[in-house]
């Protein structure tokens, strides 16, 4: 049976296990009767085209998985080393033992604690994220009960980056099913920095199902990283939906550099004047891993900007996707909207279909986009060996240097230094990059 | 040092070069010249290992070694440097980090350590000052946006960074007005000794005013058809080419 039979079969358990007020259990209901009716996406599904879900559906899920241990180390290993505020999931549930709160000055909150009565919590469940049309959406949103709330007060900043770390223990040896559903709140004139991660720690083929709903309210800004590094077998499906009111900046940039499956949905609503949005990443897979990013920009009113820049580097049977759709409406005059994949294949055996998708309803707007697909430059190579850089070596600068500007913006020193480590060992080489 | 004998390559199956022969010792300045099209360019890239090119017949032996067992890299190791035509522009390696990389490889490849940090940072200023750089070159991209002139500049001190035993400058004069050809000239001879040599690639006589050739060569279709001293340079400024390829011509 696949997982949309082991869902149908144990449905009613599973909406009796995701608790939360009145008005969240009617959202639950109809959520999983859209799931119902229209199923997990095929290939047949517009969005859905270059992304085949039959080999992840096809196992037999755990849909109820006991909540496992992760040792301190494990913890240190995936965290940021510097000064954070520290959120730690274990197996779907919250570990208090490894999180890390002393001093916040803003609200968290366990996603089932904030459904039962919290207000901001319930104004803000599937508020952002739609359910039609949106599978993954609707069946997180009829079942999730675990996750986080974070309420971030009208003014304050929020000095050091909070992580999120969700980590599939090595108890679970099957594969387990998990669905998170985060919703933060960014008050007005507030700025956050957030770094999240999904880390599978044993070797089971875990998939998981995550909502983060975000809104940012006027004058915030908000930096969003999610680090997309797990083991081989592992797949996830994240779906982020981000509302942006007037004057706020928000970005989310995602560094997918392994796993089986990575799919990002990642959309922007910009509903007030004056808002930028950023959505920046780098892919770097292979060995039959896929990444497949869709992206979404709605910009609905006047004088707002989002730039998109996603660079990708294929090996190996690798498969990527990008799809970037932007939607400007007929009164979003004045948008000015950049969007950018550019994409190195190394091998034959890689693969990659990029599609942008602009649909432009105003005419007075700046949009622009564009893909690329290619080889190393030769010419770039021969130089480099010219001056006594061996063929590993030069390969490597010119992938780091192509996948860099995609790193700029980001804020966080330490993430950055890390994701340059880890690209230099993903390309096999020992140098220091940061002269 | 150089010695090529016979050299023959093609690219695309096309022949370029036709059986060239050529000795370079250490100490000396070779010039070569030539029209467009006569296969100098070509005859720096096969030098330095470019792999476009094949070569079809002859020898070419760098220090007792054949170069056609050295990939491109490990002719730089063995002390070749090109100076490239129209060096290469890659956004995102900084001048600073590129050098660096290719110093600490070469050192590597000899068995040495890198190059402390100190001590590059120290001959980087000394060859800076020599070339009239400036120091926020060092951090700029590669040739990225860089003019004509800066480019040239830039390839003259990478040389003077790698200190190699034979250099070619391929067109090194092009693009550069006056007062830059002054300066990468006046690098050249600085960095010239009795145990590295140089060969000049260009079209015109105005870079040989500043460093003086002690042999010229004229190479027409792919071979070297006339050697000389310095004054055949001057010649060949004054006639152009014609009188050589008529004195090449078959007779009758």
């Amino acid at each position: 049976m696949d997982l949309n039979g082991q869902i149908l079969e144990s449905k009613s358990q599973l909406l009796q296990t995701a608790n939360g007020h009145d008005q969240i259990q009617d959202l639950r209901t109809k959520a999983m009767q859209v799931f119902e009716n229209e199923g997990f996406p095929t290939i047949k599904h517009e969005e859905w085209k270059y992304t085949s879900l039959v080999p992840i559906l096809r196992k037999n899920y755990s849909l109820t998985a006991s909540a496992g241990k992760v040792s301190k180390e494990e913890v240190e290993k995936y965290s940021l080393k510097t000064d954070s505020y520290r959120l730690v999931f274990v197996d779907g549930g919250f570990s208090e033992e490894h999180s890390d709160l002393e001093n916040a000055p803003f609200t968290f909150l366990t996603l089932s604690n904030a459904l039962g009565s919290k207000e901001e919590a319930l104004n803000l469940f599937g508020k952002i994220a739609p359910i039609e049309d949106q599978a993954f959406v609707a069946l997180n949103t009829a079942f999730a009960h675990q996750g986080s709330f974070l309420h971030i007060p009208k003014g304050t900043r929020v000095e050091k980056p909070i992580e999120l770390l969700y980590f599939t223990s090595k108890a679970q040896n099957e594969a387990p099913f998990f669905q998170i559903r985060n919703l933060i709140l960014a008050e007005q004139a507030s700025e956050t920095q957030i770094y999240e991660r999904h880390q599978n720690l044993g070797e089971s083929a875990a998939l998981s199902n995550v909502v983060t709903e975000i809104k940012v309210e006027r004058d915030a800004i908000y930096d969003h990283y999610k680090v997309q590094n797990d083991q081989r077998d592992t797949a996830l499906v994240d779906n982020t939906w981000v509302e942006q009111a007037e004057n706020s900046f928000a970005s989310v940039d995602t560094f997918s550099l392994g796993g089986r499956f990575v799919r990002n949905n990642l959309s922007f609503l910009q509903r007030g004047e004056h808002c930028e949005s950023k959505m920046y990443g780098i892919t770097m897979i292979g060995e039959n891993q896929l990444v497949d990013h869709h992206t979404l920009v709605d910009h609905k009113v006047p004088n707002c900007q989002s730039n998109q820049l996603y660079k990708g580097i294929y090996t190996d049977n690798a498969k990527g996707v990008f799809n970037g759709k932007v939607y400007v409406h007929s009164e979003a005059q004045k948008t000015n909207a950049f969007q950018q994949n550019d994409n190195v294949l190394l091998d034959d055996l890689a693969s990659l279909d990029t599609k942008p998708q602009l649909e432009i309803f105003a005419d007075d707007v700046k949009c622009s986009h564009g893909c690329t697909i290619g080889q190393l430059d030769e010419d770039a190579m021969f130089y480099l060996k010219s001056r006594g850089i061996r063929d590993k070596e030069a390969r490597a600068m010119l992938l780091y240097a192509f996948c860099m500007d995609a790193l700029a913006g980001v804020k966080l020193e330490e993430l950055k230094s890390k994701l340059k480590s880890v690209l230099a060992k993903k390309l096999g080489v020992e140098l220091d990059f940061d002269l | 040092m150089l010695t090529i004998k016979n050299l023959r390559a093609s690219i695309e199956d096309k022949e370029i070069l036709k059986g060239i022969n050529l000795e370079v010792k250490p100490g000396e300045v070779h010039a070569i010249m030539g029209p467009n099209g006569s296969g100098k360019s070509t005859l720096s890239s096969v030098i330095a290992g470019r792999e476009d090119y094949e070569v079809t017949a002859g020898e070419m032996n760098f220090l007792g070694q054949d170069l056609s067992e050295l990939d491109p890299e490990e002719r730089a190791h063995a002390g070749i440097f090109l100076s490239f035509q129209y060096p290469v522009e890659i956004p995102g390696v900084s001048v600073t980090n590129f050098l660096k990389t290719a110093i600490n490889e070469s050192r590597k490849a000899k068995g040495l350590e890198p190059m402390p940090a100190k001590d590059m940072l120290k001959a980087m200023k000394e060859k800076m000052a020599l070339l009239e750089i400036d120091r926020s070159f060092l951090s700029r991209s590669i040739n990225e946006g860089f003019s004509g002139g800066e480019k040239k500049r830039n390839e003259i001190f990478q040389m003077a960074m790698l200190e190699p035993k034979l250099a070619i400058l391929d067109e090194t004069d092009s693009g550069l007005d006056i007062d830059a050809l002054r300066i990468v000239a006046n690098g050249v001879n600085k960095l010239k000794s009795q145990d590295n040599a140089v060969v000049v690639i260009t079209h015109y006589q105005r870079l040989l005013d500043h460093i003086t050739p002690d042999f010229v060569h004229v190479l027409l279709n792919g071979q070297i058809v006339k050697s000389g001293d310095k004054n055949l340079a001057l010649e060949l400024e004054e006639k152009g080419y014609d009188w050589i390829k008529k004195e090449q011509a078959p007779i009758g």
